[in-house]
Parts: structure tokens; sequence; C-alpha cells
């Protein structure tokens, strides 16, 4: 596939959804002028819309400064020679995810669950409405929804960008990510979040995701794990008789910075995802959020402190991070002994994880985003199940004494895995047959900011 | 000699800056005048009406929060400027963000918003020409409503200059920049924005409902990038900039990666920048705000990536982050009045702007700007305030542009895009002649040469492993009568070196310095 | 033949390689190296207190060319690296047993 093509069919995609949308607005009719109610606030629910709105999209807003923190995280962990490929895949992915959420996965992904106005068509496994934002969802409660689970979409391409990185084509990345953005997490989102049939499982209180433990994380960090198994490890990751090398991070410091960004953004995340300011809850998320993602590195500190009698920053930043994706899921559910529990465990897994991928599976997974958002994306599923106290949305785990809740999270879990691991394979086989996922040999060793880009990030 | 006026110079700034500052205390000694509500508890009441405007109090000031976080985004677009010269364009960065927000306070504010209503408080008085009350915030405007309006212009007339500072960065002196501040701040910048956020008289032009610009692609984009093209020019290119029959070379920016960070805070802050410029949370038309914000800039981010891998077979991460920015720039006056589909073509013609004017300025004009702020953000915030007339359909405010069959609109705006260029053009050559013909505005071509961090600001930004321990501190400021010729010597060499012309080598087939001129030598 | 090192103003170097390049000499090895002599450094600024830095940036050119030619190269640097200030840098030339290619094995002159 030459250059031309790729930016044609790119070109081709947007420039329709714009005729496509152009036309769907002619059609619209504002009959009720519901799109106009902007103006002065006379009763207690316009007040209420109001704070609402304003606390979804400053937290929308907040979630988009996790990419600044995805941004740092990778770039300090990659060599010197790939920084800006790397930089490049995460911002190319908001910026093409970004659009075609907008032209369809929104529709797909919230049709049907009445959310807000211009959702109201689709089924419990997909949803058709809302396309482009146009006709009835040409509205001021569509949009603040849309943005902020457009930051969600986002964040997921850039998990698995972290996978991938060194050594994955950039257009193959832009292309698979059009798909994730469009298709993937869209569908498996409606099952959960748009009203489909995971949300109305009868066990407990049907499958709960409260923040996107499972649909973001979880998501992104099983197509991470299929992209870095089907590109295969960095060259030179490996000895011939299996053992991994180190290949170091060039910046120690952008990994704090980064990590420190991406917990601002997890605030918005996860006390976000009330969508409402008057669900008082937040403030309980996020102390939830903030003790797991402390724990989370506490734990990984002094246990790599104890293994290596180095007290090792790397670790304990990525401790933080599994910490705040463990309690993603169970933010609002869960008491704050809880939360500390579900740190600690976080560390632990994402240690196992870790060794798991390298040294058994050899993934080679330079940002360790599947042990990450993976892994811990699946146990923070797990955790509503377990851990719940029914103080919200009735919600009841296993330490209330009933194991329903943890069956409906179990079967989400399956779901979960077989979709993002079989979907995922497909797109990525679909790719390799096609333009190719991996980079020539000789260009990963010279750096893929020269081979993609043209210019290496730093000029010395 | 010139080692004792130096130090008079230095004592003289200082002075008249603490002079500056005694002045300022001594005002805010006035005593309160009454009328206004300084804590707050006439505002808020235990009713609806005080849970509404605690609400708006929430909104705007996280947003005005968000908003300052650009800066952060700003000083990181130096990632694109050589090495040598990090410091000194995070220093003019930081001086905006500072200096810039106390002279807005001192005078910038009273003109620019004096005479008008906020939150049910009007504000002192004013015309459809300027404004005159709120000086320092004393008296009548020490008032909750109207700090809270002035903490969130402030931060938002604080970019003015780091618009300015992309554009002169790596040779623009720094007390040229920091006078220069003076006058865009109290003139400039003030007045126009009174004309069209104040309630001037663009925004009660008879065509269309007045002049429109939500979150300032005229007011603040256009005029600081209009400004920055000013200051540009008036500064000449930088050494080895243009060879000798005009063909552009270029300097490599040292951390490529600073870029893409810097673009994304920028984004962060603005989605509060344009989604805060309602000024009230009750406004629900924010989040059609933001979302159109974010279309248009990855819009523009898309075109731009595209386009340079069509051309060159190279993604070009750089460029493509202006081009975002250039999105971002080009929706910040119509995301109000605009339906997403219509973000998306206007972050497309963004895009295209940039690059065409990019191609305009560095290879016509020959203006050299080091981070494309002229194309990023005075040529898209015109294209963003003429988007308005074209693309807006009628859903808010009553504005109804071309796609609605209404020409009026268009013409409004057409009128604020020339009055822009005019004033900020025109008051701004004359600003940057009498500063060239009194203080210079250019550095010395040896300090050129050496970096401007370790001349003008005393360390460079990044030091090597072997540098780490500094030597004994030193007893005067002052340098010794020996150093002081050395450094004479070195500024005629480097202004002659800096005379020398790039030509071109047929025999190499590349661009080579040339040999100092006969005359010089 | 002749190794050829020359320590020079980071500021000059663009001029002395396009110089050098101009005249034929294009190879070369450039370091960027901290160092100091008759120039005993600069005053610097930390947490606002003025400080001696005796450690300067310059850049190190090393190249290697035929006998004949050395003093052409010496005097091609010293005419466009010189401000005629302390701290212009020094060169040192050295004699040189011999130059291989690794590509063709070719040794001597021709090597270079």
């Amino acid at each position: 596939m030459k250059k031309k093509h790729i930016v044609w069919t790119v070109f081709t995609v947007i420039i329709a959804s714009i005729l496509f949308a152009v036309f769907k607005t002619t059609e619209a009719n504002d009959t009720n002028g519901s799109f106009t109610i902007y103006s002065e606030i006379r009763d207690i629910e316009g007040l209420k819309t109001a704070v609402n709105l304003a606390w979804t999209l400053l937290c929308g807003f907040l979630v988009f400064n996790m990419q600044a923190g995805f941004a740092f995280l990778g770039a300090g962990f990659l060599q010197r020679k790939n920084t800006l490929n790397y930089l490049t895949m995460s911002f190319m992915d908001f910026c093409v995810g970004a659009l075609i959420f907008w032209a369809f996965g929104f529709a797909l992904m919230y049709g049907g669950s009445s959310l807000t106005p211009g959702l109201d068509k689709g089924n419990s496994f997909i949803g058709f409405s809302g396309f482009f934002l146009a006709g009835n969802a040409y509205h001021v409660s569509t949009s603040s929804v849309w943005l902020f689970h457009m930051m969600f979409v986002v964040a997921t391409c850039t998990i698995v960008a972290g996978a991938v990185a060194e050594r994955f084509k950039f257009h193959a990345h832009i292309i698979y990510s059009m798909i994730l953005c469009g298709i993937l997490y869209p569908v498996f989102g409606h099952w959960v979040w748009g009203g489909g049939w995971l949300a109305n499982l009868p066990f407990g209180s049907g499958m709960k995701d409260f923040a996107g433990g499972g649909v973001v994380h979880g998501v992104g960090g099983l197509i991470a794990l299929v992209g870095a198994w089907m590109v295969g490890p960095r060259f030179g990751k490996y000895n011939p008789d299996g053992t991994p090398n180190i290949i170091q991070g060039h910046n120690i410091s952008y990994i704090v910075l980064g990590t420190l960004f991406l917990l601002f953004g997890w605030f918005g995340f996860n006390a976000g995802s009330t969508l409402k300011a008057t669900d008082l809850r937040v403030s309980i998320i996020a102390t939830n959020m903030f003790l797991s993602a402390t724990t989370g590195a506490v734990t990984l500190l002094y246990t790599s402190y104890y293994k290596t009698g180095k007290s090792d920053i790397i670790m304990t930043c990525n401790g933080a991070l599994a910490g705040c994706v463990a309690i993603t899921a169970s933010a609002a559910y869960v008491p704050h002994w809880a939360a500390v529990v579900i740190g600690i465990s976080a560390g632990f897994l994402f240690k196992t994880s870790l060794h798991l991928m390298e040294n058994r599976l050899r993934i080679d997974d330079p940002i360790g985003a599947i042990s990450v958002h993976g892994a811990n994306g699946l146990w923070s599923l797990l955790t509503v199940g377990i851990f719940a106290d029914g103080s919200y949305s009735g919600v009841k785990g296993l330490i209330t004494g009933s194991g329903w809740q943890l069956l409906a999270q179990f079967i989400g879990c399956i779901t979960l895995v077989v979709w993002a691991l079989g979907t995922g394979y497909l797109v990525f086989l679909l790719l390799k047959k096609t333009i190719g996922l991996r980079v020539p040999i000789k260009e990963e060793d010279i750096g893929l900011d020269i081979y993609e880009h043209g210019l290496s990030c730093y000029t010395d | 000699m010139g080692f004792y006026f130096r130090g008079l110079r230095r004592a003289n700034i200082f002075c008249s800056f603490m002079f500056m500052l005694c002045l300022l205390l001594f005002c805010t000694n006035m005593a309160w005048a009454g009328g206004s509500d300084p804590t707050g508890e006439h505002t808020f009441a235990m009713d609806f009406r005080g849970v509404d405007m605690s609400e708006h109090f929430v909104w705007v000031l996280l947003t005005g929060f968000t908003i300052l976080f650009m800066q952060v985004g700003f000083i990181f677009l130096g990632g694109l400027l050589q090495a040598k010269n990090v410091l000194s364009y995070m220093t003019h960065c930081f001086l905006a963000t500072t200096l810039g927000a106390l002279i807005y306070l001192g005078a910038g504010f009273a003109l620019m918003f004096g005479g008008f209503e906020l939150l049910g408080q009007h504000f002192g008085g004013g015309n459809a020409f300027i404004g005159w009350s709120g000086f320092l915030l004393l008296g009548g405007s020490y008032d909750v409503r109207i700090i809270i309006m002035f903490l969130f212009q402030a931060v938002i007339a604080t970019f003015i200059g780091s618009i300015i500072a992309g554009a002169v960065a790596e040779r623009m002196k720094l007390s040229a920049y920091v006078i220069s501040f003076f006058f865009i701040y109290i003139v400039i910048y003030p007045l126009y924005g009174h004309w069209v956020w104040g309630e001037g008289w663009l925004w009660n032009l008879p065509f269309g409902v007045g002049v429109r610009d939500f979150a300032g692609s005229g007011v603040v984009h256009a005029v600081g990038g209009t400004l920055a093209f000013v200051g540009a020019l008036f500064l000449g290119p930088r050494i080895g900039k243009y060879s000798k029959d005009g063909t552009p070379g270029f300097f490599p920016g040292h951390n490529v990666g600073y870029m893409v960070i810097g673009t994304v805070l920028l984004a962060f802050g603005w989605l509060g920048y344009d989604a805060g410029s309602t000024l009230a949370a009750g406004d629900l038309r924010a989040s059609i705000v933001a979302a159109n914000t974010f279309i248009a800039g990855a819009m523009g981010a898309v075109t731009v990536l595209y386009y340079t891998h069509l051309k060159t077979g190279a993604s070009d991460i750089g460029e493509a982050c202006n081009g975002f920015l250039a999105g971002l720039v080009a929706i910040s006056a119509p995301c109000a009045y605009v339906a997403p589909w219509a973000a998306v073509v206007i972050g497309f013609l963004g895009a295209i702007v940039y690059m065409t004017n990019l191609w305009f300025v560095e290879e016509k004009l020959k203006v050299d700007d080091p981070l494309g702020a002229v194309s990023v953000h005075g040529a898209n915030g015109l294209w963003g305030l003429l988007a308005i007339g074209i693309f807006a359909d009628g859903s808010y405010g009553g504005v109804s542009g071309l796609i609605t069959g209404n020409g009026g609109q268009l013409l409004s705006q057409f009128i604020a895009c020339v009055v822009a260029l005019a004033w900020a053009g025109g008051l701004g050559s004359l600003m940057f002649f009498i500063l060239k013909k009194t203080i210079g505005i250019r550095v010395s071509e040896r300090v050129e040469s050496e970096g401007l961090d370790i001349n003008l600001h005393g360390s460079p930004c990044y030091r090597l492993q072997t540098e780490a321990a500094l030597g004994a501190e030193m007893e005067g400021a002052e340098e010794g009568a020996e150093e002081q010729k050395n450094t004479e010597i070195l500024e005629a060499a480097f202004a002659k070196d800096a005379k020398r012309e790039k030509i071109y080598s047929e025999k190499l087939g590349i661009w080579i310095t040339a040999k100092p001129k006969e005359s010089d030598k | 033949m002749k190794k050829i090192e020359a320590i020079i103003r980071p500021e000059k170097f663009d001029i002395v390689k396009d110089a050098l390049t101009e005249k034929g000499y294009g190879g070369m090895s450039v370091t960027e190296i901290k160092g100091h002599g008759n120039q005993k450094g600069v005053s610097e600024v930390w947490r606002g207190k003025r400080y001696k830095v005796d450690l300067l940036p310059k850049v190190k050119v090393e190249l290697v060319v035929a006998d004949e030619v050395c003093d052409n190269v010496v005097q091609t640097i010293i005419s466009e690296g010189q401000t005629g200030s302390i701290g212009d840098g020094k060169i040192f030339v050295y004699e040189l047993l011999n130059v291989y290619r690794i590509r063709t094995a070719e040794q001597g002159d021709t090597a270079i």
C-alpha cells in the first residue's frame, strides 16, 4: 500500500463523514428548540443541569490532561531514537480517534441508552443513533457526554501505542486506532455503558464498570497484548535462549512527571464518571482512587527494595498507575479500606503480570501497558464483585455475603477477554496481511524517528 | 567608564520598578468605596440565586485555572528552539505570565472592561471606544464578581506576550521585550479587546449582530499574531537563516518531544479557555463549544500530518502539532456558533491557512518566525473571525452566517479583521520602530552566536555532568577591564561573521558560508 | 600523514566546517567538549549569586590529512576560527603511522 493510498483512505473517510454530516444536518428538524437551552436558569432543574454539565466538561478536560501524562511516560520509557515516534503515535491517535468517534463510534456506543437527547435508537448489542452529533444529538448534554467519552476512547488507543512502541508501523497504528475507536471499543462499551446486555445481566445489579476499568483499560490492555504478540519483540530484547535483556528508557524524570500528570488526570477520569456533580459520591470516589494509587506505589517501592536493596522509582510509578487502574471500575462502590486492599493487590498483580509477560510468554511490552492496564483492568472488574459494600446503587459484593455480583463481573471479564483478544487478533491479522505491522529491521536499528518522521527528537 | 554607566543603568531600572511598586501600594491604600461586594456575602445568599451564582464562580475559576496550564504548554514549545536559547524563550513566556498580568491589573483591565456588566454587576464607566474604571481593581471594582472576571481575563491576556515570544525568539533583547509590554498591555490589546469584548463599537456594528469573537481568535490571537509578525519583521531574521538568494535554512529544534507535550498541554488549557469563555456555568452551550474545539484541532493536525506525509514521505509531528494549534486558534472565535461538522471544516481550512501562510511568510516575505507564531496565531486568528460569518448556524446568540443565507455577519467579521490588522499592525510598527531607534531591539551578534541563555540569563539550560560543580562565588558583579576588552574584540569578530552570506556551492551541491568580504578585513 | 586536532569555539564551528568543506577536506570527526586553557572561564548565575565557571563549551574537530595539505588546513582553521580574543582554542598536529579503510582494506594516503 503506497503512502498516497493511506492518505487518501484517511481523507476519504473524513470527507465522506463531513458530507454525510452536512446532509444529516439539513434534514434535522429542531422543532422543540432543544439545543438552544442556554440562557438564564430559572428553576432548580436548570441549575442541576448546569452544574452537572460544568462538572462533566471540567472532568473531561482533566482526562485530556492524561494525554500529556501518557506522552511523558512513554517518552521516558523508550529509547532516545524512538521518542518522537511514540509521541506522534499517541498524538495522532487522539486526533484521528476523536474524528472517528464523532462520526460513528459514539453512535454505536451510546445509541439506545437514552442517556441524553438524540440517543434513542439501539438494541442491547449495538446502538445506531447520534451519528456526527447531528440531528437531535446536536444538543448540549449530548456534546458534553461525547467529549467526556471521547477522552476515554483516545486513552484506550494511547494505551495500545505504548505496548507496540519502537517497532510498529506508524500508519498501521493509525488504522487500527480508527478501527478501535470506531468499532471495537464502542461495541463493548455499548454492552456495559450503553444499556447493552452485560449491563442488564440478571445477576446482582448487572455487570458494573464504574469508570472504565474494563471498558477502557481492559480493552486497551488486552488489545495491546494482541498487538505486542503479533508484532513480536523488539530486536535484541530476547537472547537466543529466551532470556530477556533490559532495554533502558532514556529519561527517568519524564516517567515520574508523566505519572504525576496521569494521576492529576485520573481524578477527572474516576470522579467525572458520575457525569453528575449532584452525585455527591464523587468525594468518596476521588479519595478511593488516590488511596489505591498511593498504596500501589508504596507496595511496589518496598517489594522492589526488599528484593534488590534499591528504592526503584520506575516500579513505584508503575505501582501508582496499577493502583489507579485497579480501582477504576470499583471506585464508587467500595469503602476506603477496600481501596487500600485493592491498591496492595494491584501492586502484586502488576509485578506478577510483568514477570509472566516478560519471562514466560515472552511478549515484549516496552511501557508495561499490558500489566498496568490489561491485568489490572480485569482485576478491577472483579473487585466490584468482591468489595462493593452496597452503599451506592445497591451493588453488593462478596463482603456483604452475596456472590451474584461477582458472577456478573466474572461474565463481564470473560466477555471482555474473548471480545478484545478475538477482534484484536482479526484486526492485527488483517493489517499484517495488507500493509504489514513491523518496520524493517534496519530502520528499527537506526530508530523510528528518522525512518517515520524524518527528524530526530534531540539535535545533539 | 562604560562600566560605571552600566551599573547606573541597572540601578535606574531597579529604582523605577521600586517606584512603581510603591505607587501601587499607595494606591491600594485608598479606601474601599462601598457599593461593591468584596466579601461575596451580598452576592451569595442561601437561596436559589445564591447557589446559581456560586456555581458560576466555580465554573469561571476552574476554567481560569485550566487556562493557566496553557502557559505551561507555551513554555514547552521552546523545544523547537536551539538549546542555547531555551531559557531566553521560557523567560519571555514567564514574564508574559507575571509582568503581563501585573500591567493588565494596573491599567489594561480597566481600559478593556470598563462599562461592562457581568453576572448582574455593572462595572463602572466606559464608552464605545474606551473603558475607564477598575484601575488596580480599586474602589467599586473591589468586588467578587468583577475580580473573577479579572482573573479569567488576566490569564488570557498573558498569552499575547507568549505568542509574540515565539516569533521574536532567539534574538530579541529582554529589555525591549519588557518595555514593549507596557504599550501592548495598556494600549494595543485592551482597546481592541474593549471594542469587541467590552461591548464597544465593533460589538455593536449594525451588520448581522455585530462582531462576535467567542474566545479570542481575533482579540487574542489575531492581535498577538500581527504583533508577532511586526516584531519579527523589525528584528530581521536570525543569523544564517537566509542564504544570499533568499532560500531559507532551518535550525533544528533541540527537543521536538517538548513540542508534542507542549501542544497537548496547550490543548488541555484551550478546552477550558473556549468552554470557560461562556463566563457562566448556566450557559450550557459550553459542551458544544468544547466538543467543537477538540474536533477542529484534531482535524487540523490530521490534515497537516497527512499533507507532510504525502509531500515528504515522513510524518512530520512538529508540523502536525502546529496544525493542531492552528485548528484550535481558528475555532476559538466560532466555537460557540457553529455545529460540529462545521468545526471539522474550519479545522481543515485552518490547517490549509497555516501551511499557506507559513510558506508565504517564510519564502516570500522572508520574515523569520522560529515557532510559526504568525501563521498559527495571526493568520488563523483572522480566519477564525471570518469563519463565524460563514458557518454560524443561528442556533446560539442569534448569530447566523452565510450558510443560513445571511451575509451581514460576514461583513461585520471582515471589518473586525481589517481593524485588527490595521490597529495591531500600525501601532505595533510604531512601537517597534521607536524601540529600535532608542534602546535597540536586537542583541549583539556575539550574544546571538554564543546563545542568549548564558549571556542574558547567566546560566545555560542544559549542563553536562562535568559542569556539575560551580566555582567559588564572586564578590563583584562587574567584569574586569581585561574581560571588557575581550568582550569588545568578540563583539567585533561576531559582527563581522554575521555579515557573511550563505552561498550555494555548485561544486559541492550544498549551501556554505561565504568568505568575509574584502572590505571587512 | 598528519592528524590535526583543533579545539575551537562552538559558535565558529559552522564557519570552519564550511571553509574546510569548500577546500575539499570534508571528512572530520567532531566532539562537543568542555575545557579551559588560558581563558579562565566566565561567570554564571546560580540562585541569584554570581559564580566563576572554569569549564567552557568547545568543539573538538579531528581530521586526518596528507602531509602536503596539512599546512593549508591549519591556516584555514586559524583564519576562520580566529576572533582575536582569549578562548579561540588550539590546534595540535600529530604524526600518523598509518590509515586503513575498513571497507576496502586500503592503507596509506589513498585511505584518507
